[in-house]
């Protein structure tokens, strides 16, 4: 079992070596905010360092808080094999800043950036092939972000007529349902 | 004059392949656009996205519950493991206990699935590569477990069986014996598939050294599974970071030494052995008791408390119609799918749908790196090293 003041203390100590905003630990996993400017720096620190060695990068995160200032927050998830240890590394940005890729750190970094910047629109700075993976060639939008509506703007499908594929704005007969079934006095 | 022999020299560019969507080799819909240096590949870019469903925006218009059978369909030939890291995420948010028996029927199907998805990978890559029997065996050997799949929950493939607090519902009668004769018939079959492949001149000359890659490549490009097992680093969640009952059992690890694509296979049928050995304890050592927590704010209550009891009455209603709610909280949690570490970051507001819910794959770190691996090899060596990813391509596109 992971003693929480012990954690706390040692991520205190980790505050003065790397330039932290904040720190928080949900669950026992630990969660380490930076500032864009930082983060190649956190990231470096936290792959080479003898006590640190997060040598895998699992997965990059994109998640958009509408309501924020910054609204996108993106999370790296490293994972340290020699520690058997997780750790998150956050930052936020908005949609016009531009974060650095950490491409040359991890290499796993180069499709998970493309996706970030398919699904949500933030732009990795001196990432060597910047394109669109997931989404259909030619889409317009950002899918990910929170106004993007479920059902898109265009809908793609073949003309009996012009004997192709066209796609045109999106005509429902019927308009999606959502229900909301959340309690009022919760 | 201007014809010296240097003028007449012709620019020879790369030829460009498109190694299409539609081939029976690319494992699902793959792109791959490879510039060919005569047979041997310069760079291979692989285009994706053909079969992305939106998964992940649309489980953000889901209750819990709701989003639950999104995570069969992303890896569709291992089906529970999704279902488990899902069902673990959620367990870990909410502070949820799972009961024994619950935990022993989890971690049961958890080895049928890698069983299932082992089959499937060992038997497609042979046939890619041009051994056609041992994908028919296999496959023989899949629907058997299918059937077991069915028995328990119902559906072949995609089971929505596992649930957050343990499983839906209780096995029924003589599927454990059952299972205890398929465990007892499949070494034989197992030794079969080996006996055409592993001492096989040809599959030797096309797997071994093919597709080499280092421990450091490995854990720079994000491996996990039996690709970093296979280049030499033993690392497994079920051993190093093990949830329900994996910490109880005593099984081995197997892991390659030079990292080409023939450790990889014998890693995944040395796998298969030791998840025989799994459930082999797990039949042994399973009790009678709950199969579901018995915690009603995150699973509906049997119907016989349900027509007897007022609060059991109102949790059915509440669990029915708004799922449940989950203080904000924010997880990352892996488990040792049998194509890598497969996680789920899920993060909660308070409402009874996930604020987001970042799905890693495993196959995408894996097929990334495609561009780095094939360098320098043959084109008939990108079909050996795709199949040797064990790509599937609805956990990549998601």
């Amino acid at each position: 079992m992971y003693n929480n003041q012990l954690l706390i203390e040692s991520l205190k100590n980790l505050s003065r070596l790397l330039p932290l905003k904040s720190f928080s630990i949900y669950n026992n996993e630990i969660s380490l905010y930076v500032k864009i400017d930082y983060l190649e720096y956190a990231m470096i620190f936290l792959k080479l360092n003898t006590f640190s060695q997060y040598k895998i990068l699992s997965s990059i995160t994109g998640v958009d808080y509408i309501y924020n200032k910054f609204r996108f927050e993106i999370c790296y998830d490293l994972l340290s094999l020699t520690y058997n240890n997780r750790i998150k590394l956050k930052v936020y940005t908005d949609e016009l800043t531009g974060v650095n890729s950490c491409e040359k750190i991890y290499s796993t970094a180069n499709w998970y950036e493309c996706e970030i910047w398919d699904l949500f629109g933030i732009f990795f700075k001196n990432h060597s092939n910047l394109k669109r993976i997931l989404t259909d060639y030619g889409f317009l939008g950002n899918p990910l972000k929170k106004d993007f509506p479920l059902s898109g703007f265009i809908e793609v499908k073949y003309n009996e007529n012009k004997k192709k594929i066209i796609s045109e704005p999106l005509e429902f007969s019927q308009e999606y349902r959502t229900f909301n079934y959340l309690n009022p006095w919760d | 004059m201007s014809l010296k022999k240097k003028n007449l020299l012709k620019k020879i560019k790369n030829f460009t392949l498109n190694f299409g969507p539609q081939h029976p080799a690319a494992h699902g819909v793959l792109r791959l656009v490879l510039e060919l240096k005569g047979e041997i590949v310069e760079r291979a870019d692989p285009h994706i996205g053909l079969l992305h469903r939106g998964t992940e925006k649309l489980i953000e218009y889901k209750n819990y519950i709701q989003a639950l059978p999104y995570f069969d369909r992303l890896d569709y030939v291992s089906m529970m493991a999704q279902e488990y890291t899902y069902c673990l995420a959620i367990e870990k948010i909410t502070s949820c206990k799972v009961p024994l028996r619950g935990q022993y029927i989890r971690v049961i199907f958890a080895e049928l699935t890698r069983i299932l998805n082992h089959l499937l990978a060992v038997g497609c890559h042979a046939m890619d590569v041009g051994a056609m029997t041992p994908f028919l065996w296999a496959f023989e050997e899949r629907e058997k477990l299918m059937e077991f799949y069915e028995r328990a929950s119902g559906a072949r493939m995609h089971a929505a069986y596992f649930r957050p607090g343990g499983v839906a519902k209780d096995l029924p009668l003589k599927l454990l014996s059952d299972i205890f004769i398929f465990t007892n018939q499949f070494t034989t079959r197992l030794n079969e598939i080996e006996d055409m492949l592993t001492e096989n001149r040809i599959w030797k000359q096309r797997l071994v050294d093919i597709g080499i890659v280092s421990v450091t490549d490995a854990l720079n490009w994000g491996f996990s599974g039996v690709m970093l097992r296979g280049s030499g680093r033993n690392w497994d969640l079920r051993k190093t970071q093990p949830y329900d009952i994996y910490d109880k059992i005593e099984f081995n690890i197997p892991t390659g030494t030079n990292g080409d694509c023939f450790d990889r296979y014998l890693v995944r049928i040395e796998e298969m052995r030791e998840s025989l050995k799994i459930i082999k304890f797990c039949l042994d050592n399973i009790n009678k008791g709950l199969i579901l927590t018995q915690d009603n704010k995150i699973t509906p209550p049997d119907r016989v408390n349900m027509k007897s009891s007022m609060e059991s009455l109102i949790h059915h209603y509440k669990i029915n119609t708004q799922g449940l709610t989950i203080l904000p909280n924010e997880t990352f949690t892996a488990s040792e799918a049998p194509k890598g570490e497969f996680a789920v970051h899920l993060i909660s507001n308070k409402t009874n749908r996930p604020y987001r819910c970042k799905i890693k794959a495993p196959g995408f770190n894996h097929l990334q790196s495609l561009d780095f691996m094939v360098k320098g090899h043959m084109i008939a060596d990108v079909v050996t090293i795709i199949g040797t990813q064990d790509i599937v391509f609805g956990e990549i596109d998601r």
